[in-house]
């Protein structure tokens, strides 16, 4: 009807559209994982710089801080998971940072592509993710 | 286009051009540091000639810088989408989201100076 008054045809509006986007309110396909991940790791590798660049310091102080570094790697099992952590986010970022550049260059861009990527970056990552902790263990 | 004052390179364009080339820098650097642990897997000597070598210094000061940009930008895009105030208003009411202009920009205004302070640590670990 167009000839309503302003109230109800307000009403009528604001009834059928959606006021915010909600996301935690929407379907969560794989590409989306992927894009969510790809930033929650890039946040943690804001704060995991810190460790690399502490570990670089470290390492290059003297031959007595660098042995220390390799012996409290070899042994410390929370040393160990935080090391494997700064790698693992910076592993799966890589990937999915890789994914945007094939993109850029007009790759994956169809929805089958985007989904077929999100499965490329979480089997490639998984791969790269295992062996950093086995060479780390 | 996306204009705002706290972007990195004042359009969206730009700021999309810096991400790659930044990240494609530390691709490398990546690649490069991850080569040198595992397969040279040098003791004290080899690892502090190596960063005794200029083009090390040089490559890992882009690498610093190019961190300070790509995190810019990557905290920029996390901060605008999330810290804003129909999103805060959803998850914390809307006492949260009339403060979502301050909080945003304290959220930036940490982000700053932790990358700021990585550039300068950078650069004393290289030249030290």
């Amino acid at each position: 009807m167009l000839n309503n008054g302003p109230d109800e045809c307000d009403k009528t509006v604001a009834d059928k559209r959606p006021v915010n986007l909600d996301l935690g309110a929407m379907k969560w396909p794989l590409p989306a994982i992927t894009s969510i991940t790809h930033r929650i790791s890039g946040v943690i590798l804001v704060a995991g710089t810190a460790v690399l660049l502490w570990l670089l310091d470290e390492s290059l102080t003297s031959e007595e801080a660098f042995n220390s570094l390799r012996s409290v790697l070899a042994s410390s099992l929370i040393f160990k998971l935080i090391v494997w952590g700064v790698m693992s986010a910076l592993i799966y970022h890589s990937v999915a940072g890789v994914k945007h550049l094939c993109m850029d260059l007009g790759y994956g861009e169809s929805l089958e592509g985007g989904i077929t990527a999100a499965k490329l970056i979480i089997a490639i990552a998984a791969v790269l993710i295992v062996l950093a902790g086995a060479l780390i263990w | 286009m996306v204009t705002s004052v706290t972007n990195l390179g004042r359009s969206g364009l730009s700021d999309w051009m810096i991400q790659r080339i930044t990240g494609v820098i530390l691709l490398a650097y990546t690649l490069f540091i991850a080569a040198v642990l595992f397969i040279v897997a040098p003791e004290f000597a080899e690892w502090k000639a190596l960063f005794g070598q200029t083009w090390v210094k040089v490559f890992s000061l882009a690498a610093v810088l190019s961190v300070a940009a790509h995190a810019w930008i990557g905290l920029w895009c996390v901060s605008t989408d999330y810290l804003v105030t129909h999103v805060l208003t959803i998850k914390l009411g809307p006492a949260a989201g009339a403060q979502a202009n301050l909080l945003r920009w304290c959220f930036q205004a940490a982000g700053a100076i932790v990358l700021f302070t990585y550039v300068v640590w950078g650069i004393q670990i290289l030249w030290s």
